[in-house]
């Protein structure tokens, strides 16, 4: 059994390890709630813009170039992860949902290109071995519409030069403060959705002032709403799984603490046991 | 409700409104112009002004800064910027950015020139619908 010295060391070193995971915690709660409130007000404008420009699409045939659908022979891979770690499989299921997605597309005998959002993810791509072809970092906390504008430009400049023919994002979908699940989601050429109700929109629609001028800026600025959603996603279910894992480590931390302690007061009892028979072997000895 | 339009504004930060009405009439880019059921379909962008929509005998004003609407025969949607309902309009804000803007124009540059000329009309329209109510 260990020393008492030494058991007592540990019982106060896991408890400063305990501090710093409740407190972790505490800071990842009050910032989820603020990412939370952040994503559930988007959602009906995302959603909406993508229902109104998903009519359009399916209605009428533009040669706008965000919305050809080319051979497919490079694909843009997109991982968004977070800065920091220590949010349980948070980082991880993106990298291996964006290995699997590179798979799949190299089975198809089509290139692959990669880039990252968040520092993580541009480690993990790295260590990999695998080219990088751009990274965004340093956007965890402070999230805004600047951001997302930024990516949708550089996308959209190289969709357009040809770079590739494909952009895909693997981001976390925020569900709940326990779920959260990998969406691989095609960000160009955007998609031609076929409408559930197809009757309502098979009127052709009018444009005013006209459809090339309503395309030309709502396209891009579809984008950028649907980039700034996922980053707002990502950074809920980042902190929702956080806060879920440092939950668990203070669990764990006073699990262990509790299993110090007893071993402690078990080594303690043993060793005054111990003395009290040597005083009473001692009285004894001098009896006789 | 049989004749009415089922009005939705949204923004990146929220519902600003969900409601059936009666009429709708919205500042186009091209000019401003009212909606009645069974319009036709068509879509255009939203320049900044009030839109003014009619439900019964009740008349309610909401503050566009640019958008996107779209009109079907029975639906209206409202992409916009921002949106602020006449009663949610912070009136001592908005005579600030006036300020501010006014006093930007003044000696502004070229680039700054048409974000203040923007947000110019932004504080205009909103302490002009402030003072209609």
């Amino acid at each position: 059994m260990a020393g008492l010295k030494e058991i007592r060391k540990r019982i106060s070193s896991v408890k400063s390890t305990k501090q710093i995971t409740k407190a972790m915690k505490m800071v990842s709660a009050a910032k989820f709630r603020r990412a939370q409130t952040r994503i559930l007000e988007l959602r009906p404008y995302a959603e909406k813009m993508q229902t109104v420009l998903s009519n359009l699409a399916a209605t009428v045939d533009t040669g706008h170039p965000l919305l050809e659908i080319r051979i497919k022979k490079k694909v843009e891979i997109i991982a968004l992860t977070g800065d920091k770690g220590l949010c349980g499989a948070f980082n991880t299921n993106i990298m291996k949902a964006v290995i699997k997605t590179v798979k799949e597309k190299q089975s198809e005998d089509v290139e692959v290109s990669l880039s990252a959002i968040g520092k993580k993810g541009t480690d993990l791509v790295k260590r990999r071995g695998l080219p990088l072809r751009q990274s965004w970092t340093g956007l965890a906390g402070r999230i805004s519409y600047l951001n997302a504008q930024e990516i949708a430009k550089d996308i959209i400049e190289n969709y357009i030069n040809e770079t590739f023919d494909e952009v895909v994002l693997v981001y976390n979908e925020f569900k709940s403060a326990l779920v959260q699940k990998v969406s691989v989601v095609r960000l160009l050429p955007l998609a031609k959705v076929v409408s559930e109700e197809p009757q309502e929109f098979s009127l052709p629609f009018a444009y005013e002032p006209s459809q090339q001028a309503i395309f030309d800026t709502m396209l891009p600025k579809n984008l950028e709403i649907q980039i700034f959603r996922a980053l707002l996603e990502s950074q809920a279910s980042e902190e929702a799984a956080r806060m879920t894992s440092m939950e668990n480590a203070t669990k764990a931390a006073d699990d262990m603490i509790a299993s110090l302690t007893l071993q402690y007061n078990k080594a303690r009892q043993a060793s005054i046991t111990k003395e009290l028979m040597d005083i009473v072997g001692g009285v004894e000895a001098l009896k006789h | 409700m049989e004749g009415r339009i089922k009005l939705d504004i949204v923004t990146p930060h929220g519902l600003v409104l969900s409601e059936d009405v009666d009429e709708i009439t919205a500042p186009g880019s091209e000019g401003e112009f009212g909606v009645l059921a069974g319009h036709e379909s068509f879509i255009t962008s939203l320049s900044i002004g009030v839109l003014t929509c009619k439900a019964g005998s009740k008349t309610e004003y909401v503050f566009i800064n640019s958008g996107y609407i779209e009109v079907t025969a029975e639906r209206v949607i409202v992409l916009a910027d921002s949106a602020e309902r006449s009663e949610d309009i912070d009136a001592e804000r908005a005579a600030a950015a006036k300020q501010r803007a006014e006093e930007r124009l003044k000696h502004a540059d070229n680039v700054d020139f048409a974000r203040a000329t923007a947000a110019l009309e932004r504080a205009t329209t909103r302490i002009q619908l402030v003072q209609k109510k």
